[in-house]
């Protein structure tokens, strides 16, 4: 018998593979991997102490609140309308289903400076539907929420809908047979399935609306310490070319977004791993 | 062509998927390689088409080394598990497919090709499906697009990956029928992968029986039925009851239960199993010598054979008997008469090569 | 008797809805107030600013509508916003097709990490994506003033706007192919190659036409996000008038200048393609559903 033969290169059969790989790395360290970087090795240039003033100034603190709080009220706005609607789409038939279907998908087609002077004229104190209020909308953080919900709508309601349509009828049966009611169903059966996908319909429109600019700079009134969003605080220092300052927020803003996506994956793997075992 | 396997290791991650495989197999030859999931069956079929490479050994087609040729130029044909035809394609088209590739200067002029595939389609009895998409034929029929679709390169050697797996008994038997007699038309070296004993039994020439990415036993459908080598191989290949005891003198004892074991005289006082074949216990009305008491507990009738489940007066274990109607009709046995059985063969193994 | 207790089946079939039994379907009210609902809230948040951005785009007649879209300043927005498309969302298609075929027909290292990067751009703040082209390309960044030496110019012009736009689209074709060819598996390209087909025949023949309606339905994001991106390319462009004011940008200035009938005219115009995006996009979902 010869001796034993090792092949030391294991060849990969469908090819390409270097080509590949290679084009989608150096395409990523060229256009994602480099400016993403560019952010931190700008920041080297501050010292912690002028880092920290700037990051902490109250008017950029304030933006955080409003830029949070609004991002979270209209997430949460979307768990609650997304899921709704997305019930509505799948289980119940009305006219013009499909129309209305196909609509859901318009704040991620249409132009987010569009979206903004619409609903900026929209809600306006002398607008459509602002008129019918004896409070402001547009140009308080309210105004700002509306922006955020239109934009953050299709991520709940698409990412709901898939889950909902695969419910299968027969565990929904079953929950019926063993004597439950609608509500009992609902709460029991089908909510613990559509947790996850409401919990990343919500991270999606949360992360997204947490750095949106174009729709709410129209609706915001943009004032300091009220109105102003940290994306715009981060356009204002650089139309003063305040580069230093624009990076030093736009840390914090890509660090709260890293870890938010971190968290979330987190919280997901973990939902995951329960319905394994 | 013949094929010549030495020595072959893979492992994928710390899986051990091949280890030290070697295995020959003659032109002209249908071989089964039959094992559980998990065996290395699939990835030494892989192997040997060039979808993987081994870490070690070597895979000689003719004598020729194959471990540097690319799948295409080792004129295989694949017949993959769930088929993998073209969905955009019709049938024509995915049978077409092979010829249509090849480069400028080798391929068949249009006429050729179609007059090709059309005999193959005729061949595989689909010649009025040449027009459909995959998604409108039934398994069995998407089952042999694959077949013609290897064919049509007109490959040295034919592998299938559990080619009858995903289809339902009837359609499986009649395939795998229509299969040995493709085979023996044009004798083709084929090898095909199975978890299924009775398929393998049924269409091979050769059965290899592999576990754990190793050869267990290589042989005749009737020679690894018989005389299999190892409790793996027994346990496999059908149905088989266990007497697990302990040698002494030239005797495996278990409970009430004595039978002599030549073979084995110098393990005494050793654990041991010993395994008989359903179709192996023999049923008596009287108590002869050697005989373990037993009472009916149930009885399958499945046409010809009858399935008769027996439970031991000396212990609290039940064991399978299988006779003819006409050995039954003259027992005239009923549910709990009580009887004597006594294994008419019997192989006995040692605890220590044990690996179930 | 048979036929008919078939047809009843097919018709219960066709709309369940309304025969289920009351275990398995909610009361009528709950199921009314929920569609109003949902039809209000749709109402109020797709349907109203759609119509009013017709409505104001054609308040002051017909006239002024054609003069905003035909001003020299819209037809320059207009022409920059398709040159930036036309180089930004096939770029951005040749890599998603790469990636996706590196990131599911093979295995190796690092894979999930590389994943992540491909998904980044979207956890990033269009304001940030553009900063980040600043800070390499502009008179204070890292290649500031080699380009200054050579008189090139990227941030304030087309190539910043490109940049800036690719950044901010670049996951789209690959976030849509690399769950489909996922599922697809290796098994069909496996069968190609064994009967004799090499790489390029492969992908031609084979995997092109499976990914085909998953690769246009990414296109057609891609696209519709170039058109309408505003942060990041309101950044980088400078603002400069008839010369790199895409059409967001230029809905901009007309409105900050109070000319709400010429803003709306050119939103309208946008909208437009909005719309048809979105009829595009829901044929080649049904069409790749029925495929």
């Amino acid at each position: 018998m010869s001796s034993l033969t090792v092949n030391k290169k294991t060849r990969r059969i469908i090819p390409g593979f270097h080509l590949s790989l290679g084009y989608t790395m150096l395409y990523v360290s060229l256009l994602v991997l480099l400016p993403l970087s560019m952010i931190f090795i700008h920041t080297m240039s501050l010292s912690w102490a002028e880092f920290i003033d700037i990051v902490t100034a109250p008017r950029a603190v304030a933006s955080y609140k409003v830029s949070f709080s609004t991002a979270l009220a209209a997430g949460l706005l979307n768990v609650i309308f997304g899921t709704i609607i997305a019930w509505v789409l799948v289980r119940y038939s009305f006219p013009f289903k499909r129309i209305i279907d196909g609509l859901v998908d318009l704040p991620f087609a249409l132009p987010t400076a569009v979206a903004g002077i619409a609903l900026t004229s929209l809600y306006a104190p002398n607008g459509w539907i602002g008129q019918f209020f004896n409070f402001k909308i547009a140009f308080t953080p309210l105004g700002i929420i509306i922006a955020l919900t239109f934009i953050g709508l299709p991520f709940v309601v698409r990412t709901v809908q898939p889950v909902l349509q695969n419910i299968s009828a027969e565990v929904e049966e079953a929950s019926a047979s063993l004597g439950a009611t609608r509500l009992q169903t609902f709460r029991k059966v089908i909510f613990p399935e559509l947790a996850p996908a409401i919990l990343t319909g919500f991270s999606l429109a949360f992360a997204r609306a947490l750095g949106e600019y174009g729709s709410v700079v129209f609706i915001a009134g943009n004032m300091p310490m009220k109105t102003e969003i940290t994306p715009l605080i981060i356009m204002t220092k650089l139309e003063q070319y305040d580069y230093a300052g624009a990076t030093a927020i736009a840390v914090v803003m890509l660090v709260t977004s890293f870890i938010l996506l971190f968290s979330i994956n987190l919280i997901q793997w973990l939902a995951n791993r329960r319905f394994v075992h | 062509m013949s094929i010549q396997i030495n020595n072959v290791s893979k492992k994928f991650g710390s899986f051990q998927a091949l280890e030290d495989v070697s295995l020959h197999i003659q032109s002209g030859e249908l071989v089964a390689l039959l094992g559980p999931s998990g065996s290395g069956k699939t990835s030494l079929l892989r192997v040997i088409a060039g979808l993987e490479t081994s870490d070690v050994g070597e895979i000689l087609f003719d004598g020729q080394s194959m471990i540097d040729r690319h799948p295409k130029e080792r004129n295989v044909g694949f017949v993959f598990q769930h088929y993998a035809l073209f969905r955009h394609m019709t049938v024509f088209d995915n049978v077409a497919y092979g010829l249509k590739v090849r480069p400028r200067k080798t391929r068949p002029s249009k006429l050729e090709i179609k007059n090709k595939v059309m005999e193959l389609l005729r061949l595989v009895k689909l010649e009025n499906f040449s027009d459909r998409y995959p998604t409108q034929l039934s398994g069995g029929q998407r089952q042999r697009v694959a077949l013609a679709r290897a064919l049509a390169v007109e490959p040295k050697v034919l592998l299938l990956d559990e080619p009858f797996g995903a289809l339902d008994a009837k359609v499986r038997k009649e395939l795998r029928r229509w299969l040995r007699k493709l085979h023996d038309d044009f004798h083709i070296t084929s090898i095909f992968v199975t978890h299924d004993q009775e398929e393998a039994l049924d269409v091979a020439d050769r059965i290899v029986v592999m576990n754990n990415g190793k050869i267990e036993q290589i042989g005749s459908p009737d020679d690894v039925y018989t005389n299999p080598k190892s409790p793996f191989v027994y346990d496999f290949l059908g149905n088989v009851n266990l007497f697990k005891g302990r040698l002494h003198n030239g005797k495996l004892l278990h409970g009430e239960f004595a039978i002599d074991v030549p073979d084995l005289q110098v393990h005494t006082e050793d654990q041991a199993v010993g395994y008989v074949r359903p179709h192996d216990i023999q049923i008596e009305r009287t108590n002869v010598s050697g005989t373990v008491p037993v009472k009916v507990s149930h009885i399958h009738l499945l046409g010809p054979i009858v399935q008769v489940e027996l439970r031991r007066e000396d212990m609290d274990e039940f064991l399978e008997a299988e006779l003819t109607k006409e050995q039954f009709t003259n027992l005239q046995l009923k549910v709990g008469d009580h009887v004597f059985i006594k294994p008419k063969q019997l192989k006995v193994f040692i605890p220590e090569d044990f690996s179930i | 008797m048979e036929q008919s207790t078939f047809i009843q089946q097919v018709a219960s079939e066709k709309n369940n809805a309304v025969t289920k039994s009351a275990a398995l379907q909610e009361p009528r009210f709950v199921r009314y107030t929920l569609t109003f609902i949902a039809l209000a809230f749709l109402a109020f948040f797709i349907v109203l600013p759609l119509v009013s951005i017709f409505s104001t785009a054609f308040q002051k007649g017909v006239g002024v509508y054609v003069a905003a879209i035909t001003h020299p300043d819209a037809m320059a927005a207009i022409k920059l916003t398709l040159t930036v498309v036309a180089i930004a969302v096939p770029l951005n298609a040749i890599f998603g097709v790469m990636a996706a075929w590196a990131l599911t027909k093979f295995n190796f290292k690092g894979k999930n990490l590389l994943l992540t990067i491909v998904d980044l751009p979207f956890a990033v703040s269009p304001v940030i994506a553009g900063l980040v082209f600043i800070l390499l390309f502009g008179s204070q960044g890292l290649f500031g003033d080699w380009l200054f030496e050579h008189d090139i110019k990227i941030v304030f012009a087309l190539p910043g706007i490109v940049l800036a736009t690719v950044f901010v689209t670049l996951p789209f074709v690959a976030r849509e192919l690399i769950p489909l060819m996922q599922t697809q598996g290796t098994s069909e390209e496996e069968a190609s190659i064994s009967l004799g087909a090499n790489g390029f025949k492969t992908f031609w023949y084979v995997t092109l036409p499976n990914i085909k309606w998953g690769l246009l339905y990414g296109l057609v994001l891609c696209n519709a996000r170039a058109i309408g991106e505003f942060g990041a390319v309101s950044v980088v462009s400078g603002h400069i008038r008839g010369m790199t004011n895409t059409m967001p940008l230029h809905i901009e200035i007309l409105y900050n200048e109070y000319q709400f009938a010429a803003a709306f005219a050119v939103a309208s115009l946008m909208s437009v393609i909005a719309i048809i995006t979105l009829i595009v996009k829901d044929i080649v979902a049904w069409k790749s559903k029925s495929a």
